[in-house]
């Protein structure tokens, strides 16, 4: 009996630990840019545009990544996403008079971001969006608001520290993507799997010798598993992060781009960056200079 | 369209691939199926308990969690099959055929019980009253007719398999769905990619159909 009770006893301490661990955690992560929400925004804009609808609707909707730490990250028990591209969303919405808390976040994975933005079930696409001709085809992008390449994250005791180790050796990345694609053409082996995160639980398995993506994403598994996992290999592709819209509001796109320059200028950018992927370690780059808008 | 086409050979490659895990997970889930059906109609308490347990939950859980269960569960314990590379195989291949026979038998055992359950029960007895074993009656006498019995519930079984392998594309696997992922992300027009690889399953899908009637037949004038 005594026993018993001293087991509970111990169960319960480890429980109260875990609960103030888990409190712990969702304070650093609050820890975003404040952005200054615009007063009265609706008469900023000309009328029929997207931009007035939104600001005298009073609501958004943002798509973005729920499962790339750093970039944009929501787990089971949060109320928001977190990372780079959710603060970005942020101050968007705040030049539309829209403050945080109003924002609807969806989560858009790779396959579904040109038909929900067509559909118009998002407004906007946060959600490491490579610019390509082809996507540019079918849906607005703009920016590059964000500038990175294709890595490798091997476990830390791994042999792999340049593209040539590759070669036959068996390499996981998302069924279908970009970069999965690129290292098939270096000679691995590709192994593709829905999620990001079932990918790392490979690399930490030992199942695949590593695991490709855009750095960004890397970085903040990395991050995430520090003794565990490292990103070797310089960026081996540019993949320049966009902003998606529909072209059905082609003058979406200058907004964008004046409110992401303005963020630029006065280094709400940076803030962001630093408090979502700079928190892994790396120095906050240069903000990249951003694409002409096409001719509405 | 021409994306596909001026990538024939990458388009073949995963069917084959799509037919490796078929053929495989087939013939090992054929094998593993009559085990269980025997098992399951024999004699032995223990044993008849046994499949029945084993049939009752595999059957009963989705490919998907199965799947999840071999390519990212095991792993976790350290359970990864590296010897099968020794032999040229790839553990990840290796996996997705255990995950696909491990869920197929159960149906090929249901399918093959069903055919004992259709042999006439004087069948087995007087396999019994010549004085031959249980496997004996079941090898000899039960089985050649159970599975005559059994074809046309088997195209099915079999068909399903088929058409389950595309689970295996979020697994690791580059077979004929992820292959069709790979196109429809480098293209922007989806809908003839889609059609182009539904018309290698439907082929494929042909093929074991007009196989298994071929055997019907073949099997019906023997009886």
């Amino acid at each position: 009996m005594r026993l018993t009770r001293t087991k509970a006893a111990v169960a319960g301490l480890g429980l109260a630990l875990s609960l103030v661990a888990c409190g712990d955690a969702g304070d650093d992560e609050s820890a975003g840019v404040d952005v200054e929400v615009q007063e009265d925004a609706g008469s900023e804009f000309d009328d029929g545009t997207r931009m007035k609808e939104l600001a005298d609707s009073g609501e958004v909707i943002i798509g973005v990544k729920f499962d790339q730490p750093g970039i944009g990250f929501k787990g089971a028990t949060d109320d928001m996403p977190v990372g780079f591209d959710p603060e970005l969303g942020k101050v968007l919405a705040a030049s539309l008079g829209i403050a945080p808390e109003d924002i609807t976040w969806t989560e858009t994975i790779s396959d579904n971001r040109e038909p929900f933005l067509q559909s118009g079930e998002v407004d906007l696409v946060l959600a490491s969006y490579s610019i390509t001709d082809e996507r540019r085809a079918v849906v607005g992008q703009a920016g590059p608001y964000y500038v990175t390449g294709q890595q490798l994250l091997v476990a830390s005791d791994s042999d792999i520290d340049s593209l040539d180790d590759v070669k036959g050796t068996e390499v996981c990345s998302v069924t279908g993507s970009t970069s999965l694609e690129n290292i098939e053409a270096e000679g691995a082996t590709p192994r593709g799997f829905d999620t990001y995160s079932e990918c790392v639980d490979q690399v930490l398995s030992g199942a695949v010798d590593a695991m490709t993506t855009d750095g960004a994403i890397l970085l903040g598994y990395a991050a995430e598993h520090p003794d565990e996992l490292k990103v070797v290999v310089e960026p081996f592709s540019e993949e320049r992060y966009g902003v998606g819209y529909s072209l059905d509001h082609p003058e979406m796109c200058q907004w964008i781009v004046d409110t992401l320059t303005a963020a630029q200028e006065d280094g709400t950018w940076e803030e962001a960056f630093a408090a979502t992927l700079g928190a892994s370690g790396v120095e906050t780059p240069e903000p990249p200079a951003m694409d002409e808008c096409p001719a509405a | 369209m021409e994306l596909v086409l001026s990538n024939f050979d990458l388009y073949l490659s995963a069917f084959r691939l799509t037919i490796g895990l078929f053929l495989v997970s087939a013939v090992g889930s054929l094998l593993l199926g009559t085990l269980l059906a025997a098992m399951r109609v024999g004699p032995i308490a223990f044993m008849s308990k046994a499949a029945t347990v084993y049939i009752t939950v595999v059957r009963n859980t989705p490919l998907l969690i199965i799947f999840v269960f071999v390519i990212i569960g095991l792993p976790k314990l350290g359970i990864l099959f590296r010897s099968v590379e020794e032999l040229g195989i790839s553990s990840f291949f290796f996996r997705a055929c255990l995950a696909l026979t491990l869920y197929t038998s159960t149906f090929v055992a249901e399918a093959i019980r069903s055919g004992i359950n259709a042999v006439p029960l004087g069948q087995a007895e007087a396999a019994r009253a010549i004085g031959l074993t249980f496997g004996g009656t079941m090898t000899q006498v039960v089985l050649p007719q159970a599975f005559r019995a059994t074809v046309p519930p088997l195209a099915s079984v079999f068909i399903a398999l088929l058409k389950n392998t595309s689970v295996a594309y979020a697994f690791g696997i580059l077979e004929a769905t992820a292959r069709m992922k790979y196109f429809t992300n480098i293209s922007g027009n989806d809908l003839p990619i889609f059609l182009i690889f539904a018309a290698g399953y439907v082929v494929l899908v042909e093929i074991i159909s007009f196989g298994a009637n071929r055997l019907e037949r073949r099997w019906r004038v023997a009886r």
